[in-house]
Parts: structure tokens; C-alpha cells; sequence
């Protein structure tokens, strides 16, 4: 539909926004322009940007996944208290996690497809679902002592004066690299960009939509998982109220990143953009030391509303070109 | 023709019911009522009570939903609006006070109108807009503290008593009232109906959808405003960060409940209210039988799945189940 214009812009300008951000910190505070600032940016935003790339998937794919926040919460909280109260090894908890999580997202795809409601309140439900169950699991914060923990919070590439890339941040990096090939080189990725086109047509061209439909939500939830096991490792500690309003966060990052919420078109490297420029403006605020950080929340909103009236006015500009014929659905 | 009833309401009400019964077999004294300084109380006047701000919510939702959006704002609004209820409410009268918040609430409404029906946004980022950047505003209203007030009058509206009866119930039936008058007194509700079923035909049929549009969102707005200020006079204070926060699940869980299909058209006002208060009977009977409060919120989950099971075009018809009976033709609508 935008193929008229040209397929990279939303993400050009996600970076042009990126970088401009950048260089007007850098240029207010002369310490900001350092390798350091950019690891920390890097280690403080992996577990959201994961999520990302799972919810860039979904929203290709035409739908949405609002339980992510809550399965990170609930991993948090599995995995504290398999490690410490259980005595499962943490490699194993981490499998058996990651396991669970992808039955979960199975389950949630499955619904969507063959009883034909809407993505929105099927992982909706999700979220209460996830959310609930790690409550039922502990209310309280749990301390993650296992030695795997500190020896992977101390590992890390040290590039001198201070900037480490730490094991979250490498984790991160895999992932986005795995899903932008993913996305990007696989039939699969090419089946959800279909299914995010038209489900309809999807069908017709003999792409099995509901198999590819449970698999992105499965897809989806096991990053959201593999997000909790990086937030558990960020933060040594599992609590079910941490990651709360995460999904919301997640989305408005596909959004800046540039990806269409009514599917069909994005890239997940915008959708790392996206991330990375939500946490400039909190590394700003914590830079500037006065402004309080619901200024953040604000900034976020004008910004989903900057690029979501961009992306209307492509999509208008697109259609005129073409000049959709009479009777057709707007 | 006005204030017809609607013809698959009996379901909800035996629920309610049915849940309402459960709250007495666990707590006997549920259905205590006693009169003191002119004020009923008891367990049952508390569900009224409490379910108020989200039957409030779910007035206006019920619309929105009708005209296949969702309005996910409301919870950041009722924030906004009882920050400036409870900022203005010991330097203002109270006319002023709520012609304030009111209008704010409006306001909110009117942006979001604007981003669905003019710029032609899907109705879930529209709004969901609002819902991110709504606590920041709300935040720089009450400049990042909780705001807390002595004036009575506004006070009044959370724990006065009109006749008896909790101020927020009354206001809650008030404003149920208001818009039944409205939208079923007049052809609005047929137009809200259409619009919703197919929103391009009733265009071509000469309703001002863009108008309807606008109108609804700013109604929802108006309700928020309205719970916004309940929920700040009953705690005599606004905390930003925690005002009707999670609410905007409730409203749309109480909607769906009320067998208002998510995919536009028929609706029901008096039944989303019924679904606002199963919602509250039963978070306090979780409480009251011991549970832990934690629960709820899987029990939340698996009633919403039950009840979108059982709305399912895949499962239309007759389909009786966890107390909720539907007898709803094929729709068989589904989003474009």
C-alpha cells in the first residue's frame, strides 16, 4: 500500500529522531556523549526491547498482545521461587519458563483464531490471567541468590571507563538480530506480513493462517518470557507487580519505530529505535535531576501521536495516489 | 417505544443474583441493611457503593463499544479530572469545581472524537494516546503530590447520602437515566446502533456518523469525568498515579458481561450497569469469604473468557454456561 513511497522513511525518520534527541543532550550535557550513557541505554532497556520485537510481530500481523507486562511479572516471580524455595538448577527454571510461557501464548493464538475474537480482549484476559496467578504465586519481593545470578551480573565486555555490555544487553542484541532475520528472510516472516495485509487474502494465497496466527502469539509470549528471565537477571529478584503498564510501553515503541498498527508493514529495527528513544528521554530526565518523571509519560504520548498522524497522512497520501475505486471499504 | 426493555436481560440479573446469593451463604450478615444518621448501611448498599465508579465508566463505554471503538482514556481521565476536582475544590464553589472537571472530561472526549472520527485512527491507539499521556497531565496537575481537600460540598459527592442512598449510586442511577432519556427517547440509540453495524451504509444513509462519532467519545469523557470526581471526593483527595487506574479493564469487562457484542451494534446501557456491579459483588464476596484479594483478578480472567466464549461467533446461539445465557442471532460481524 505505501510500496508508492519510498518503504524505508518511518524507520529513517525514527532514527533522525534518535539521533537528533542525542546530539541536543549531548550538546546540554557534555558528559552525555559517552560510551558509557550508551551501554547503560543499552543494559537498562533489554528486557523492553525483546518485547518489542515480540509485539512487532503481533502487530504485523494485524493484532496485539496486551499480556506481555504480566508474563514478564509472572516469570519474575516463577523463577525466584523455583530457584530459591524449589531447588531447580537456573538453567533448568529458565527452560521450564520458557516452556510454560510458549503454551501460554499457544493457548492465547489458539483462542483468537478458532472462536474468532478479537486479539485485544482475548489478551486482555491474558494479562488478568498472568498477572493473578503470580500473585496467587507471592506478593512479596523474593531475592534471587543462585550463583548463576551474580556470576552473569558480573560478566560483562568492559570497554574502559566504565561502559560494560552486560549479559541482558548481549541477550537483547541476539534477539534483535534473530528476529529481524526472522522477520525479514523466513517464510514465516513473510506469512505474517500476509496475515497483517489481509487474513482473507492470506488464506486464499494457501498460507495457513491459524497455524501462523498461534505461532506468532506463542512467539510473542516466549520473548515476553525470555524478557522476564533478563528483567529477573536485571534486577536479581522476582515480584508480581514488577513490569506493570510494560505492554503499553511496548506498543508505543512499535509505534514510534514506525510499524502500521493496523498491520502489514514495519521493521523490527525500527521498533528497537522505538525503545531507544523512550529511554533517552528518561536518561535525560535522570540527567536533568528537576523534572519529575511523569514528564516522560508526556513526551511518550506526543510523540505516539506525532508518528501515528505521520503514518495517517502516508496512508491518506497513498491512497489518493492510487484513487481506490468507488464502493470500496475506507 | 422509549426505554424499551431490552429483550435478553433476565441472564445478567440472575447472575447478579446468583453471585449476591453466594456473598450471603459465605457472609450471613450480607444482606443486613440498617439505617444510621439518615444513611443506609450493610454489605449490599457497599457493592452499590464501590461498583460506582465503574458503572459510571461503563455508561459511557457501552456507547463507545456500540459504535465498534473502545475507549481505553477513561481510567487516565478519571485521574486528570479528580486531580482538578481536588485541587480547586477549597479555593472554588462547588459549581465551579465541577464545571471545571466536567469539562475537562469533555475535552478529553472531544480529542479523542476527533482522532477517530476526523483523522480516522483506529479507535485503540486513538485513545490509547490519552491513556499513556493522561497520568503525566495528571501528574502536573497535582504537581506530583496527592492532593488532598476539607471542602464538604465536594466531599458530599463520596460519602453524603441522598434519601438514604449513597451519593455515587444516585448519581450513578442519575446519569444511567440522563442517557437512557437520551440515547433510547430519541432515535440517537438507532443511530448509535448503525453506525456501529455499518458505520459506511449509515453514512450513505444520511446519519452524521462523524458527528455520533465525536459526540459518544465525549459522553464517555463526560461519565469518566464523572466517576473521576466520585473516586476523589469519597478518598477526599487525588492521587495521580493511582486513580481509576486498571478501571478502563473493568468498564469493558462490565460492558461485555452486559452482552454488548465487541463488534458493534446492539447494546444495552441498564445491562452494562448490572455487569459493573457483578463485577464489584464479586470482588467483595472474594473478600468476604476469606479468599485472598489476589484471586480476583484470575477469577476476572477466566468470567471474561467464559463470557467471550460464549459470545463467540463460533459458538453463537443457544449456549447456556456459568450463568450467562445467550440467545443472540449470528451476527457474524467481524472487524474489516
Amino acid at each position: 500500500m505505501i510500496r508508492s513511497l519510498s518503504r524505508l522513511t518511518p524507520v529513517l525518520a525514527t532514527a533522525a529522531v534518535f539521533l537528533a534527541g542525542f546530539v541536543v543532550c549531548s550538546l546540554i550535557y557534555p558528559n552525555f556523549a559517552s560510551l558509557r550513557v550508551v551501554m547503560n541505554l543499552l543494559t537498562d532497556n533489554a528486557f523492553l526491547v525483546i518485547v518489542a520485537v515480540g509485539m512487532t510481530f503481533v502487530i504485523i500481523s494485524g493484532g496485539i498482545d496486551l499480556s506481555v507486562g504480566s508474563v514478564i511479572g509472572f516469570t519474575t516471580v516463577f523463577l525466584a521461587l523455583a530457584i530459591e524455595r524449589w531447588g531447580v538448577p537456573p538453567l533448568a527454571a529458565f527452560v521450564l519458563i520458557l516452556v510454560i510461557c510458549a503454551a501460554f501464548g499457544a493457548a492465547m493464538g489458539a483462542i483468537i483464531q478458532y472462536f474468532e475474537l478479537p486479539a485485544f480482549i482475548v489478551t486482555l484476559a491474558g494479562m488478568f490471567l498472568a498477572r493473578g496467578v503470580s500473585f496467587l504465586l507471592s506478593t512479596e519481593s523474593l531475592p534471587i541468590t543462585a550463583d548463576l545470578y551474580a556470576h552473569l551480573s558480573e560478566h560483562a565486555l568492559r570497554f574502559g571507563a566504565g561502559a560494560r555490555l552486560t549479559v541482558p544487553a548481549l541477550i537483547m542484541l541476539v534477539v534483535v538480530l534473530a528476529g529481524m532475520v526472522l522477520l525479514h528472510l523466513t517464510r514465516f516472516g513473510a506469512n505474517v506480513y500476509a496475515l497483517g495485509g489481509s487474513r482473507t487474502a492470506a488464506g486464499l494465497m494457501g498460507i495457513n493462517v491459524g497455524r501462523t496466527t498461534v505461532l506468532i502469539y506463542t512467539l510473542s509470549s516466549v520473548l515476553a518470557g525470555l524478557a522476564g528471565i533478563v528483567f529477573s537477571l536485571y534486577t536479581s529478584s522476582g515480584y508480581s507487580l514488577s513490569a506493570v503498564g510494560v505492554e503499553l510501553d511496548a506498543i508505543a515503541a512499535v509505534v514510534i519505530g514506525g510499524t502500521l498498527l493496523s498491520g502489514g508493514y514495519g521493521f523490527i529495527f525500527g521498533s528497537f529505535l522505538g525503545v531507544m528513544i523512550q529511554g533517552l528521554i528518561q536518561t535525560y530526565i535522570s540527567f536533568d535531576g528537576m523534572l519529575s518523571s511523569w514528564w516522560a509519560k508526556i513526551a511518550t504520548g506526543l510523540l505516539l501521536f506525532a508518528f501515528i498522524a505521520f503514518q495517517q497522512l502516508t496512508l491518506h497520501l497513498a491512497r489518493r495516489s492510487r484513487r481506490a475505486p468507488a464502493g470500496a471499504h475506507p | 417505544m422509549a426505554l424499551r426493555l431490552p429483550r435478553i436481560g433476565t441472564s445478567q440479573i440472575v447472575a447478579l443474583g446468583l453471585i449476591l446469593v453466594a456473598n450471603w451463604i459465605v457472609s450471613p450478615q450480607f444482606f443486613d441493611i440498617r439505617l444510621q444518621d439518615g444513611r443506609l448501611f450493610g454489605s449490599l448498599i457497599d457493592v452499590f457503593n464501590r461498583g460506582a465508579p465503574v458503572a459510571l465508566l461503563s455508561i459511557g463505554m457501552v456507547l463507545v463499544i456500540a459504535m465498534r471503538g473502545i475507549d481505553l482514556s477513561v481510567g487516565a481521565v478519571m485521574a486528570i479530572c479528580g486531580a482538578i476536582a481536588a485541587s480547586l475544590a477549597d479555593s472554588h464553589s462547588l459549581p465551579v469545581v465541577l464545571a471545571a472537571a466536567l469539562g475537562a472530561g469533555l475535552l478529553c472526549g472531544l480529542w479523542n472524537g476527533l482522532l477517530v472520527a476526523v483523522l480516522g485512527i483506529q479507535p485503540i491507539v486513538a485513545t490509547l494516546i490519552l491513556m499513556v499521556a493522561g497520568r503525566g497531565i495528571a501528574q502536573l496537575i497535582t504537581e506530583g503530590r496527592i492532593v488532598t481537600f476539607t471542602s464538604p460540598d465536594l466531599a458530599f459527592l463520596g460519602g453524603g447520602s441522598v434519601l438514604g442512598l449513597p451519593t455515587p449510586v444516585v448519581l450513578t442511577l442519575g446519569m444511567m437515566a440522563l442517557t437512557l432519556l437520551l440515547v433510547r427517547g430519541t432515535a440517537l440509540g438507532l443511530m448509535i446502533e448503525a453506525t456501529g453495524g455499518n458505520p459506511r451504509a449509515s453514512a450513505l444513509a444520511g446519519i452524521g456518523t462523524r458527528f455520533i462519532t465525536v459526540a459518544v467519545y465525549m459522553w464517555s469523557g463526560l461519565c469518566a469525568a464523572l466517576a473521576g470526581i466520585v473516586a476523589s471526593a469519597d478518598i477526599l483527595g487525588a492521587d495521580a498515579n493511582n486513580a481509576g487506574l486498571w478501571l478502563e479493564l473493568d468498564a469493558i469487562l462490565a460492558v461485555v458481561i452486559g452482552g454488548t457484542s465487541l463488534f458493534g451494534g446492539r447494546f444495552s446501557i441498564l445491562l452494562a450497569v448490572v455487569g459493573a456491579f457483578i463485577i464489584q459483588a464479586m470482588n467483595t464476596g472474594i473478600l468476604l469469604s476469606g479468599f485472598p484479594p489476589e484471586t480476583n483478578l484470575v477469577v476476572k480472567a477466566v468470567v471474561v473468557l467464559a463470557v467471550l466464549l460464549a459470545q463467540s461467533p463460533r459458538l453463537g446461539g443457544h449456549l447456556a454456561g456459568l450463568g450467562v445465557l445467550f440467545n443472540r442471532s449470528k451476527s457474524g460481524g467481524r472487524r474489516p
